[in-house]
């Protein structure tokens, strides 16, 4: 990375861009939307409609949380909770999570932090989107035909076997997948090709370098889930056998085949969320990145590693000691790529000068729920006490650590880092901040109990459940609510900002990445001459100043 | 101990209860397992607290030390290094040692679990929508595990219809229920007591009503138990017998006695009523037709339901059917 002193101020200045010519008002009417090449359309549809997801996913998550409040039949029948916890999970998974980072604030920001006008096949990127429609359309239409009741997991026999509405939801499932594969596929060309002068690979910003794992893992993995859900649907349409023992199949490969691409999916969840939390820790601790090609390399690593883990979820299956082991062991290699994140990004903040708005409130709660995440997968990578755990809320505790508490923290911590740049607008500190903190306490509360009560025995997936564990089940809703409340706070607070905010400066954090060099929002070529990069990402904290006037950064004269 | 009869019926119409436990994290520790496992989880219990209060500590103190005075100040961070190998590796070097340790460790607990011992008293479990049936040696069926304590047991375990699982959390053991072949467990009970099992993978509807009770008897009372139960069994009248079948061989998870639709028809009132099918074809039913919706269930499905039950074929002898028979007809 070429040194501090070197750097031309220019290079961190603004793209004034008049009113009428940002992304948001280049064209009008509601085609110039459905139809856009965009990137920055493209991604604000996907924000818009993943928060929607997140909405409905959320309101199956307080149903099933309402019915635990005391044991035995409250608000919900067991068949109506087993589709309400079913819906919670497959929307949360294939609806919000994993496009969420990737599809929505990544389209919008990785062209830009690359200096690129737009993605490299914006038909293709439409058509992601497009697809992503269609898919929840289907999951839309499973809720109204009958909702499947088998658990996001779609294990077999049970899910050729109920008589709910699988196929939609499974054809749903499909169908995202190459909504997910297009997006992969897109970013992969994207970060390699249309990278402007002087952006050499060690100067992508931390974003972009978890973008590009991630693509590789939504390419080569999504296939699998494909092809198992085909198969799924056909066994249970015909009654082909490949799972069903009673013709000749094997219902555990099913569970093979399902965590090929599931586990790797974990990892298209999480690895863009260490992308946005390493641009959150530069950009407020207003210094450059500890350690840039280590957590780089981690997220190459981790990607790599989570083809090969797969049999950690099948301790209990009946697959063989040997197969067991070999999968215990290279899970434990992954916790060392991921302890390199975490503490490379606390270094960060040595001798740093730390900003503590309310995307920095996301980035060290994600810190705080991540690190527990982490430590409790050692606990269940062992396998003697896996097997102790498995199947029990501690794993249902330690995913939502991991997957709310770590890839959605995240987002919020995103959302709220480059909402002044999407909407051109800023939105109140004061309410972001009790928003951060409600999520925060909320998220403790929720799924910290589940840790005490998986250890003690309570088993998953469970409509009633015995008396001894309601005084955990209670302060867990009770946690839920607070969750509730807070993304309420959220989606008011932004909202308002939307309609009646201020006007955001291009640079309202003084961060150094490319995006922050274009006007709020946008303008719809991004770059009107295309950058020359002759600086680390995170390089020319020094060269910016604020500047009271405009409430934002400007370059130093 | 629990090894009368009486109290074991009452048993199996009440949910089980955990016995207390002196751990916080851990349910009481009932078998040969527990105190390799717990000490094991206690380790990893506080190599990550002590990181994860280590890792928080130095954060909120370096968040504390260096925070900004505003954005107006301007203030510049500190000129420091921005990569440091040696620290890296350092940092890499410590979890990967102390991960090898903890992935040893719980290897050879695995092992230790996946082995079952030479001699050990076998049970065979099936596992069924909504029901855990076990089969002891001399062919006795019972919902409920009973077993001797100082023991190796080993139970063996089968699905008729999805996966289900069995977890038994005092003896800190659980084995997927897999149609289509046998997977087994095996467990060393340490102490005597009512423990609870929990069916752990999903398995629909009723998925959390699968909860049943593990009797570990003290020494001698298994046998007692035993021979108890067949006594009884042998001399009870019909009806008795037919009740006692209905509380110990998944009926009562599906069909109630109080008219209530559970998920298949309800036992009061059934015996002599006319019954409609989903073919539209009907009959009256009597002994045969009870006999065959036993027998064959999915034969003959009564207008909405689902063809949920599995066949009894081979579990009950003429005696328990007519038992079932009797019963039924006794509830008007």
């Amino acid at each position: 990375m070429s040194s501090a002193t070197t750097i031309n101020p220019a290079d961190l200045g603004v793209v004034e861009s008049s009113p009428e010519e940002n992304y948001l008002t280049h064209d009008k009417g509601i085609l110039s939307w459905i139809f856009t090449l965009d990137h920055k359309r493209i991604g604000f549809m996907y924000l818009l409609s993943v928060l929607s997801a997140f909405a409905l996913g959320g309101f199956f998550a307080l149903l099933v949380r309402t019915e635990l409040f005391f044991p035995g039949p409250g608000i919900l029948t067991h068949d109506q909770y087993n589709q309400a916890m079913t819906l919670h999970g497959a929307v949360m998974v294939f609806l919000v999570i994993i496009p969420g980072i990737p599809a929505a604030l990544g389209n919008i920001i990785m062209p830009l932090q690359l200096g690129a006008k737009d993605v490299a096949f914006p038909r293709l990127n439409l058509m992601s989107y497009h697809l992503w429609i269609l898919g929840a359309l289907f999951f839309i239409s499973s809720l109204v035909i009958s909702a499947a009741d088998t658990g996001w997991t779609f294990y077999v026999p049970y899910s050729t076997m109920t008589p709910t509405a699988v196929i939609p939801a499974a054809f749903g499932a499909f169908i995202l997948g190459f909504s997910s594969i297009f997006t992969g596929l897109n970013f992969i060309v994207t970060i390699h090709k249309l990278r402007p002068p002087g952006m050499t690979w060690f100067r992508l910003p931390l974003f972009v370098w978890a973008l590009y794992s991630t693509a590789v893992i939504q390419v080569l993995a999504t296939p699998v889930i494909g092809i198992t859900l085909l198969m799924l649907i056909v066994e249970r349409a015909f009654g082909l056998g490949i799972f069903d023992p009673a013709l000749g199949g094997d219902p555990v490969l099913f569970q093979h085949f399902f965590w090929f691409y599931s586990h790797p999916a974990v990892y298209i969840m999480i690895v863009p969320a260490f992308g946005v939390v390493s641009e959150l820790i530069a950009a407020f601790s207003r210094k450059e990145i500890f350690g840039y090609k280590f957590i780089a390399m981690s997220s190459v690593a981790i990607a790599l590693l989570g083809f090969l883990v797969w049999g950690h979820h099948m301790f209990t299956s009946g697959q063989s000691v040997l197969a067991g082991t070999i999968f215990s062991a290279i899970t434990f290699l992954i916790a060392i790529p991921t302890a390199i994140k975490i503490f490379n990004w606390v270094a960060t903040m040595y001798k740093a000068r730390i900003h503590l708005d309310t995307p920095m409130l996301y980035a060290i709660a994600f810190l705080w729920v991540f690190t527990i995440g982490g430590v409790t997968g050692v606990f269940l990578s062992t396998m003697s006490v896996d097997v102790h755990l498995h199947d029990t809320y501690f794993v249902v505790a330690h995913f939502h650590y991991v997957m709310m508490g770590g890839a959605i923290t995240a987002f919020m911590g995103g959302l709220h880092y480059w909402w002044p740049k999407f909407s051109g607008k800023m939105y109140s500190e004061k309410q972001g901040r009790i928003g951060a903190i409600l999520v925060f306490v909320g998220l403790n509360l929720t799924f910290f109990p589940q840790f005490v009560m998986g250890s003690r025995g309570m088993p998953r997936r469970y409509y009633n459940y015995l008396p001894e564990f309601q005084g955990l089940h209670q302060l867990s809703t009770i946690g839920a609510f607070t969750l509730g409340i807070g993304f309420v706070l959220t989606a008011v607070y932004l909202y308002a900002s939307w309609t009646k905010g201020k006007k955001a400066p291009a640079n309202p954090w003084g961060a150094t990445t490319l995006e922050w060099t274009c006007a709020s929002p946008p303008p719809y070529y991004n770059f009107h001459d295309t950058p020359e990069i002759n600086r680390g990402p995170y390089d020319g904290y020094a060269q910016l100043r604020f500047d009271k006037d405009i409430q934002g950064y400007v370059p130093v004269k | 101990m629990t090894s009368s009869l009486l109290s074991s019926i009452a048993l199996a119409t009440e949910l089980p209860k955990s016995p207390p436990s002196s751990d916080f994290w851990m349910p009481l520790d009932a078998s040969t397992f527990a105190g390799d496992i717990d000490a094991l989880y206690d380790l990893l219990f506080w190599v990550s607290t002590i990181s994860t209060v280590l890792i928080m500590a130095v954060m909120f103190y370096f968040i504390a030390k260096y925070r900004a005075h505003g954005r107006e100040a301007n203030e510049i961070s500190d000129e420091t290094s921005h990569h440091n190998t040696a620290l890296e590796i350092t940092w890499s070097v410590i979890p990967l040692f102390l991960c090898i340790g903890i992935f040893v460790w719980g290897f050879r607990g695995f092992v230790d679990l996946r082995t079952s011992p030479r001699d050990a008293l076998e049970i065979h479990v099936q596992g069924q929508k909504w029901k855990w049936l076990f089969t002891y040696p001399n062919g006795h069926v019972d919902s409920d595990l009973h077993v001797p304590v100082d023991r190796d047991v080993r139970v063996i375990i089968q699905s008729v219809d999805v996966l289900h699982s069995l977890f038994i959390p005092a003896f800190r053991t659980k084995m997927d229920a897999v149609p289509g072949r046998y997977t087994d467990l095996w467990f060393h009970a340490t102490k005597t007591g009512d423990f609870p099992i929990f069916c752990a993978e999903y398995c629909g509807t009723s998925h959390s009503d699968m909860i049943t009770h593990a009797i570990v008897h003290e020494a001698g009372g298994y046998e007692k138990w035993m021979a108890e139960i067949r006594a009884k069994l042998d001399n009870m009248d019909p009806v008795a017998l037919g009740g006692l079948l209905y509380e110990q061989q998944g009926c009562k998870t599906c069909h109630s006695t109080d008219g209530s639709t559970l998920v298949g028809p309800s036992w009061q009132g059934l015996f002599g009523k006319q019954r409609t099918f989903a073919d539209g074809t009907s009959t009256k039913a009597d002994e045969n037709y009870i006999k065959n919706s036993i027998l064959n269930p999915v034969g003959q499905v009564v207008q909405g339901f689902a063809p949920a039950m599995p066949t009894y074929q081979g579990k009950l002898n003429d005696k328990q059917l007519t038992g079932i028979i009797e019963y039924i007809k006794t509830l008007k």
